[in-house]
């Protein structure tokens, strides 16, 4: 509970920090925060994930684009109505659907009675490895976590191009400095 | 100049613990939290690291360029392949029985080598963005 407030507290500095670069500390302590909580849930590998992408190297990226930018202070904006609107009628939207959720931690909710029970039996006698997550993650599942990797592969390989420069564009900048 | 000491030096402590870490991430993810996804991130990011303390010539001369470029589809690369061995031997692509005589042990074999495969696609894209970036703010 603490640290659910904590997070709402995070939140809403980082709604009114006009500073970019404040912006940027507070992402780093929210995705530490959302480990802790990932942690206190038991789900050690998504908190692992959480801390190392979050708030490291995410951090070190909108650092680097902080620099590219060349702005620190970010413009007042007047308040405009229709994406607040927008957003709190979606926020309630979501709000309404997680209560119909079954109540966490009950071993009776749908998602532990599909898969979930044969996984946990059959993974070491199956696979051999303890570590159940790794065993859904690289076997059982190993489909989808292709589909995550060609996913990786993808966005950095978008990414990188657009920031690259291309060769003629460097000469022609090059050309110009002359 | 006294805090580049202090960072130069606390950073040459601390690289190779990091570096040994994503070993140790990756190897032991079978048995505790981790795998090839956070292997990959932690990694990545001791290299970014040196990157930012000693400057971007030091980080490329042991993350080099034209590797960290190759290793973004080598990895996607390795864990597709993995798959159509599979299909070669006459098996469902992605089974990973067919890497040893004993089924389970084939399965542990296909683990380590998909997890490699995560391992060099997610390093390889990290740095390379990170590589990206700097070079775009020169």
């Amino acid at each position: 509970m603490a640290l659910l407030t904590l997070l709402a507290v995070v939140t809403l500095a980082i709604v009114r920090q006009r500073s970019l670069f404040g912006v940027v500390v507070l992402f780093g302590i929210y995705s530490f925060l959302m480990a802790s909580v990932m942690i206190v849930l038991d789900a050690v590998d998504v908190a692992m994930t959480e801390a190392s992408v979050g708030a490291g190297v995410s951090t070190v990226l909108l650092l680097a684009a902080l620099h590219l930018i060349k702005t620190i202070e970010m413009r007042q904006s007047r308040p405009r109505p229709l994406p607040l609107l927008l957003s709190v009628v979606t926020g309630g939207a979501l709000v309404w659907g997680a209560l119909a959720l079954p109540p966490f931690g009950v071993p009776d909710s749908p998602i532990h009675q599909h898969v979930a029970p044969r996984y946990l039996q059959k993974s070491i006698e199956e696979t051999g490895v303890p570590n159940v997550v790794t065993a859904v993650l690289a076997d059982y599942r190993a489909f989808d976590t292709l589909g995550e990797a060609t996913v990786i592969f993808t966005g950095g390989i978008g990414a990188v191009l657009l920031l690259r420069r291309s060769r003629r564009d460097a000469a022609a900048r090059e050309e110009r400095s002359r | 100049m006294s805090l580049d000491l202090i960072l130069r030096v606390g950073t040459k402590l601390i690289l190779p613990f990091i570096m040994l870490f994503a070993l140790y991430v990756q190897f032991h993810g079978d048995y505790g939290p981790g795998g090839g996804f956070q292997a990959g991130v932690i990694s990545a990011g001791s290299v970014i690291l040196l990157a930012i303390t000693f400057g971007l010539g030091r980080a490329k001369r042991i993350a080099p360029p034209a590797i960290v470029d190759r290793m973004v589809p080598l990895g996607v690369l390795i864990f597709a392949g993995a798959g159509v061995v599979g299909l070669l031997r006459g098996r469902n692509y992605l089974d990973y029985a067919v890497f040893h005589r004993d089924p389970v042990h084939g399965h542990e074999w296909g683990i380590l080598i998909v997890e490699a495969g995560v391992l060099v696609t997610v390093a390889g894209t990290m740095i390379a963005l990170f590589y990206a970036f700097v070079e775009r703010g020169r």
